[in-house]
């Protein structure tokens, strides 16, 4: 009855068109391994009643581990009995994607004995996906992978597997070196990486720029995206190149366009007016043989996004305006070495506090950002207030000096 | 300050909740932990908690669920799986 190699029907649609196909990937696979041949199966069983057969299994895993497997079980395995488990693992990806092809190969050779031979390089939370497997596979795959040099990813209510942009390893832009980060906190939270202890899911993503190239500002719980401080640099000979050369508009693809409007172009000279630049990397993406950014760099980490699925979705918002992320460190300000000290204060909050599967954005909605910061134990800045310029809830203390402050 | 607890009281304190409870009820982590400090006050610690979990755990006596969110739970048989769960 449900003896396919090759799709048809609505699922067949999906291998029109110019771009890659992974129906067509799937019946490649289906041609030497029987979970591809009846996963196809069920997909278009699936496409043609508008009805999912996959039913969530929740206990499988692996020895000492509460994350990295994600169960599933078909709901027709008289029909698609090569699918009846189907169980997901997510596999710790190296910062940045970088991997020699030997260990793609050797991953794949596993993967092509003991599950679907399907996997997805990349799934969105960054980890290598392997689709597809029984449970009395779990542990010998598990075993492969750690003798090739991996681990599992996260999964359920724990550290979710950190991730990054490419930073400084192929990209100019990099305000810091977002692969040392992620792999430094990968290594730091092993234990909270793979033994749920938070309410709900917790996801650390280190951009190296505001071009944030992983979406953290949308997606992670805890963003850090590489800022700067003082001046954008110009080099007013190239921009002129742009304008006379390139034929670049420059009034209206880069000044119209800067959000805070804090720029000016007279045909000759570009100003930007820096204290009022909102770091958006707008002109600099347009004249970037012109622009850079400035040199006084780090980060800034933001708090609280999230996808929907409880709950709408929310964007982080700003936490700490600029850490130093490499040394020398200078006295009065925020520096990687505080980092630790943070992390572990908003865990212990929302630990203790958190609602079973409330994010921590959620949280700060719940009980305010005012407590929340007094909690933690950060001063509240101006920084943190989306519109700063026409919220009258914003109090300047320009002329207030630092005695009568600590007075308080 | 009072003695602290040993992991294997704490462990087996843990179990027992969870083994009265199985069928009915789901603990995760904090809750373990939180009962943990009402039933030995000032004796138990957030590390002492996370020591006794990892025990339960490593020893098979327990296993990691996930319906939603992750639970600590008594091993059963597979396939009894919750349709509310639609997310990974
Ligand atoms: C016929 C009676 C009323 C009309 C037509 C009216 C209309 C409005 C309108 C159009 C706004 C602006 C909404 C906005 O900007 O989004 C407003 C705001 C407000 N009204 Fe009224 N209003 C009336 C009575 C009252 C009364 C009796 C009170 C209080 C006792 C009141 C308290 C407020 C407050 C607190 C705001 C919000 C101000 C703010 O923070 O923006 N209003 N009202
Ligand atoms: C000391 C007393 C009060 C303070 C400090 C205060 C403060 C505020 C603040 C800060 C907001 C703005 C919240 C926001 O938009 O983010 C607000 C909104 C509002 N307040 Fe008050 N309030 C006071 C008394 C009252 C009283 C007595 C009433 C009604 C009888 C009232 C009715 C409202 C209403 C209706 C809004 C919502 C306005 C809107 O959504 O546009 N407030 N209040
Ligand atoms: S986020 Fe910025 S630094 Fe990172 S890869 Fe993208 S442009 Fe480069
Ligand atoms: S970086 Fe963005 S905000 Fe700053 S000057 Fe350029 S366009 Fe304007």
């Amino acid at each position: 009855m449900a003896d396919k190699t090759k799709a048809s029907g609505k699922l067949d649609e999906l291998k029109k068109g110019p771009y890659p196909s992974f129906v067509k990937e799937i019946e490649a696979a289906a041609e030497t391994n029987k979970m591809a041949h009846d996963l196809i199966g069920q997909l278009e069983l699936s496409y043609d009643e508008k009805l999912c057969h996959w039913k969530h299994g929740g206990i499988v895993g692996v020895m000492g581990y509460g994350g990295g497997v994600i169960g599933r079980y078909s709901d027709v395995p008289e029909k698609f009995p090569n699918v009846s488990h189907f169980h997901t693992l997510r596999v710790n990806q190296p910062a940045a994607w970088f991997y020699k092809t030997d260990a793609l190969r050797k991953i794949c050779d596993m993967w092509e004995k003991r599950g679907s031979s399907v996997l997805n390089v990349h799934g969105s939370t960054g980890d290598i996906v392997l689709l597809g497997t029984t449970t009395p596979q779990l542990e010998p795959v598990f075993n492969e992978l750690t003798s090739l040099g991996f681990d599992l990813g996260g999964s359920g209510s724990v550290l979710r597997t950190p991730s990054c942009c490419v930073g400084p390893a192929r990209c100019e832009w990099a305000m810091y070196d977002t692969l040392k980060y992620a792999y430094e906190m990968t290594m730091r939270y092993q234990d909270e990486l793979h033994r749920p202890y938070f309410p709900y899911k917790f996801k650390f993503k280190f951009a190296g720029c505001p071009n944030d190239c992983v979406a953290s500002v949308a997606r992670a719980d805890m963003s850090f995206i590489g800022t700067w401080k003082d001046d954008i640099q110009i080099d007013q000979d190239k921009v002129r190149w742009y304008a006379e050369e390139r034929k670049v508009d420059i009034e209206d693809v880069v000044v119209e366009r800067c959000p805070t409007k804090c720029m000016a172009w007279d045909g000759k000279e570009l100003f930007i007016d820096n204290r009022n630049c909102a770091r958006c990397m707008h002109c600099i993406n347009v004249l970037h043989l012109a622009l850079k950014p400035g040199k006084d760099r780090g980060c800034t980490i933001m708090l609280g996004a999230k996808a929907p699925i409880l709950e709408g979705a929310q964007l982080s918002s700003v936490l700490v305006p600029f850490m130093r992320m490499a040394p020398p460190y200078g006295e009065d300000e925020a520096t990687a070495e505080d980092l630790p000290e943070l992390i572990d204060n908003i865990w212990e909050l929302w630990g203790e506090e958190g609602k079973n599967r409330e994010r921590v954005g959620e949280f700060i909605q719940r009980i305010g950002m005012g407590n929340f910061l007094d909690a933690i134990g950060l001063e509240p800045q101006a920084e943190m207030v989306a519109h700063p310029r026409t919220n009258p809830y914003v109090f300047y203390d320009l002329g207030k000096d630092e005695e009568e402050e600590e007075d308080e | 300050m009072a003695d602290m607890v040993p992991v294997e009281e704490i462990a087996d304190a843990m179990f027992k909740m969870i083994k009265d409870a199985a069928g009915k009820k789901q603990y995760k982590s904090m809750d373990l932990q939180k009962a943990m400090k009402e039933l030995y006050p000032g004796r138990v610690d957030k590390q002492l908690c996370k020591a006794a979990i990892k025990q339960l755990i490593n020893s098979g006596r327990c296993i990691y669920t996930y319906f939603g969110g992750s639970y600590i739970e008594l091993p059963h048989v597979e396939g009894a799986a919750n349709p509310e769960q639609t997310e990974t």
